[in-house]
């Protein structure tokens, strides 16, 4: 009982001590989505990972250097200052060595992320053998440690986090072009490799924001997740970089507040843990590109596709035979479908109405089915002919042609057909023998 | 007989090079170098569970839970793309970074019953495993080796059997598919040799420094190389190097800065040496490396200096214009472009190939000059024609189009020149072509 009420006291603000650190991390989820759509967009998710890692060398030669100046190496400013510089000098190498090697992208990240990081370790072993090396808290760099994180230090995260946002969102145009129109950028005087770099400049702000509370291995999916999972819900860009901060916002929200309650968990892996979620349930029910929609809409077009499929092997099989009726194993052999299949398309067919069954395998079309029939029949003709006409599609080939096509057919394009093709609304004859199509 | 410790770490370090060697240079030709990245971030859930069922540090269920947390990763990542459309490289990212979490949050919960550091897993403990040892037909060997020795030897075994279909798959997957070899399952093979390696790899020396050894040796090997088999050789060497030179520079350079005594951690450095040899490769490789292509670009362009020279002089010739040197050098700085440091270069290799030479205060062909000229001009004028007829370059851009294309024309491109313009005797501008 009593966790439940402090549960909700953290979450919705109520405790003054965690209040602070839970709005700077929500914060900085905003600016981390927001920033990430960039990123994710421009197909640079992993560049943020490499840079991540390769702050940890900054991060403990800023404390050496500071310790050697007699600072005492804690302030935290001047760790981050060695971080922002390891991470600009790994995210120009990347693409500089992939110039002058000619090797991929993912090997060249690989190389940095790696040798960055053993560098890190290497360094950090030094550091832990000074004195007060072990108090400076550097380990907390590379898993974080949100509950730790002091009023000030959640003050100067969220204040950098909203002012990363605000040139997010002033150069969004230019970004926005960087993500799905470099030639048309270029073409117009927009410096490719200079917003490159800004970009990039924006992701390493982030990162090295996010080191204290999520940790170097972590932060990347403060950038990633949030927009990952905002683009299952819209494909509109503004609103997919307004989703990702949104997302991030109360990702971090909830987790920093779980960590706050329980100070003992790893604060970046709630966070990260509560992002997955929200991205699991994205991918599942998001509106635009979930996995839910994806299958309604997938088994819709099988439905309509089964039933014009139906109503043009129905017709053709009465051409041919002359009589008002078809068999059911007639047109079974007119297509490569199974009995089942066939037998459940029929069955829906006769539910609407357009299909009438008489009987020992015999089917007969109603007047709604038969009118339904003579227009499907006539788009897969009209279709065969335009493409026999103008894309020089041999009459033996065109009815597979026809086939992929004609279900998509709307009214206007049939109406174009008919003027293309010089045609009346009377259904023209097939022009290839109909039957077995292969 | 006994190895003394370092002997035994660097040992470690060397098996760990060779086993990551094989499955590293095939993620890097594949483009999924950040796999391995992304996977030795995922085992780590399944690191835990074997701890938590185990209860133990060894055995085989930490390496079981780690194999087939990567395997799952692997399989998620696949899966996220594919469904959900995410781009790859935010798909890996996603899956591993949950998973990490997932680990490590684990860890945390269970850290009053099993002793498990995750630093253990990020960053190994190369230095405490020659303590550790088990017998081995009487010898003592630290236990680490054995697992290490085992991966080594399957990677091997599976490339040498299957490495028709890794090569196949990985450079031509349509070809992969049309000969019947299933190119996913390659891929999940790939994966499975990778997250076992890396499994092996981790406790020793920990699982980004793994990435390191994955992926640097193998890139630094193709600047080297491009064949197969002599890329996954120079890879084993070069990480081994990586290996042993990395741990005496972790015993070694601490000592430079803070005085004698103090080392630091030789996985780490291992990792550095690792990228550094990449960086010495990036710079010093014949063929590839930054300084073979800047004097092969320097040569080059002296070549092309001097070809435009010897135009110039063959058409004030063919003009009747007296070559004067002062009018020459104006020229060659104003039409031909070449810089005042290249100027002396190129006049004195003219004087010294005994292309031309300067008398009376003009310059004049040698015959040996006038011949490799005439080839020049002539190689131009029959790119002019030929662009003329064949392109729709417009006249007046075809000189440049030919100044370019004449400087890598041989005498078997200028005979099919020749043939193609039906050995026309003027060029479009009207000018004579020399006849070969």
């Amino acid at each position: 009982m009593l966790a439940t009420i402090n549960f909700f006291d953290v979450l919705f603000l109520g405790e003054w001590n965690t209040r602070v650190v839970v709005l700077g991390a929500a914060m900085l989820g905003l600016a981390g989505g927001v920033v990430g759509t960039f990123l994710v967009l421009r197909k640079r998710a992993l560049l943020g990972d490499t840079v991540s890692h390769a702050m940890l060398p900054g991060v403990v030669g800023a404390f050496l250097v500071m310790q050697a100046m007699g600072g005492g190496g804690k302030s935290l400013l001047g760790l981050f200052v060695g971080a922002a510089l390891a991470g600009i000098l790994a995210a120009w190498a990347v693409p500089a060595l992939r110039r002058s090697t000619g090797l991929k992208d993912d090997a060249i990240m690989g190389v940095v992320l790696g040798s960055g990081f053993g560098l890190g370790i290497a360094m950090l072993g030094i550091a832990q053998g000074l004195p007060g090396g072990n108090q400076a808290g550097l380990e907390s760099f590379i898993y974080g440690r949100t509950a730790s994180m002091i009023q000030a230090d959640a003050i100067a995260i969220g204040v950098t986090a909203a002012a990363t946002l605000l040139i997010a969102i002033i150069f969004a145009k230019e970004f926005r072009l960087l993500c799905f129109d470099e030639s048309f950028g270029r073409a117009i005087g927009r410096r490719e490799g200079l917003l490159d770099l800004g970009l990039m400049f924006l992701a390493v702000v982030i990162t090295v924001v996010g080191l204290q509370a999520v940790g170097l291995i972590l932060v990347i999916a403060l950038l990633i997740i949030p927009a990952a999972s905002a683009r299952f819900w819209t494909d509109s860009f503004t609103s997919m970089a307004a989703l990702a901060g949104g997302i991030g916002a109360v990702g971090c929200w909830i987790g920093a507040s779980i960590s706050a309650l329980a100070p003992k968990l790893p604060a970046g892996s709630i966070i990260v843990l509560t992002l997955a979620l929200m991205f699991i349930v994205s991918m599942v029910c998001g509106v635009k590109r979930g996995a839910v929609r994806r299958v309604v809409r997938a088994a819709r077009l099988k439905v309509r596709t089964g039933r014009q499929h139906l109503l043009r092997a129905a017709a053709e099989s009465m051409e041919l035979s002359g009589e008002d009726y078809w068999t059911f194993d007639n047109v079974l052999q007119a297509r490569g479908w199974s009995p089942r299949n066939l037998r459940s398309i029929h069955h829906r067919a006769a539910r609407s109405g357009e299909v009438v069954p008489i009987g020992s395998g015999r089917y007969r079309f109603s007047d709604c089915g038969y009118e339904a029939s003579e227009q499907v029949l006539r788009n897969h003709r009209l279709w065969e002919l335009f493409l026999i006409r103008h894309a020089d599609i041999a009459a033996s080939h065109v009815d597979r042609d026809a086939d992929l096509v004609e279900h998509v057919l709307g009214a206007d394009l049939v109406a174009e057909l008919e003027q293309a093709l010089e045609r009346g609304d009377e259904t023209p004859s097939s022009p290839h023998p109909i039957g077995h199509t292969l | 007989m006994t190895f003394d410790y370092d002997g035994w770490i660097i040992l470690i370090g060397v098996l760990v090079a060779i086993a990551c060697a094989i499955p590293g240079t095939w993620l890097v030709v594949r483009g999924m170098g950040m796999m391995g990245d992304a996977i030795s971030h995922a085992v780590l859930p399944g690191i835990a569970l074997g701890f938590l069922i185990s209860g133990t540090r060894d055995g085989g269920w930490m390496f079981a839970g780690a194999a087939v947390a990567g395997i799952i990763a692997a399989v998620l990542t696949q899966v996220v793309h594919r469904w959900g459309r995410v781009e790859r490289g935010a798909a890996m990212g996603l899956v591993f970074t949950s998973f990490f979490s997932l680990g490590l949050l684990l860890i945390v919960q269970t850290a009053d019953t099993v002793d498990l550091d995750p630093n253990c897993v990020l960053y190994g403990a190369i230095e405490l495993a020659p303590l550790d040892v088990v017998g081995l037909w009487g010898i003592e060997v630290p236990r680490i080796v054995i697992p290490l020795v085992i991966v080594g030897l399957i990677n091997a075994v599976v490339v040498v059997v299957l490495y028709k279909e890794l090569l196949i798959s990985s450079f031509d997957p349509g070809l992969s598919a049309s000969q019947g070899f299933n190119t996913k399952w390659i891929h999940y093979g790939v994966m499975v040799l990778t997250a076992a390696t890396c499994v092996a790899c981790f406790e020793a020396v920990g699982s980004i420094i793994t990435v390191a050894l994955l992926v640097a040796p193998p890139a630094t090997a193709l600047l080297l190389s491009r064949r197969m088999v002599s890329v996954m050789t120079l890879a084993v060497v070069i990480g081994s190097a990586a290996a042993v030179l990395g741990h005496f520079s972790a015993i070694t350079v601490p000592g430079w800065f803070l005085g004698s005594g103090v080392d630091t951690s030789s996985a780490g450095m291992m990792a550095v040496l690792a990228g550094l040899l990449f960086l010495a490769g990036v710079v010093f490789a014949p063929e590839r490396g930054i300084i073979f292509r800047r004097l092969a670009a320097r040569k080059d362009a002296k070549r092309v200096a001097v070809e435009d020279a010897l135009g110039l002089l063959f058409r004030l010739e063919e003009r009747g214009v007296r070559a004067d040197l002062h009018a020459v050098e104006g020229l060659l700085r104003s039409d031909v472009r070449i810089g005042p440091s290249q100027m002396s270069v190129v006049l004195a290799r003219l004087r010294r190939r005994a292309l031309a030479e300067s008398s009376d205060g003009e310059w004049k062909l040698t015959d040996k000059g006038r011949s490799e000229a005439g080839g020049l001009v002539r190689a131009h004028r029959l790119w002019e024609t030929y662009l003329a007829g064949r392109s729709s370059i417009p006249t007046s851009h075809l000189h440049e189009a030919a100044e370019r294309l004449e400087h890598v024309t041989d005498q078997a491109m200028a005979e099919a020149l020749g043939k193609e313009v039906e050995h026309a005797e003027r060029d479009p501008h009207g000018r004579s072509i020399p006849p070969a």
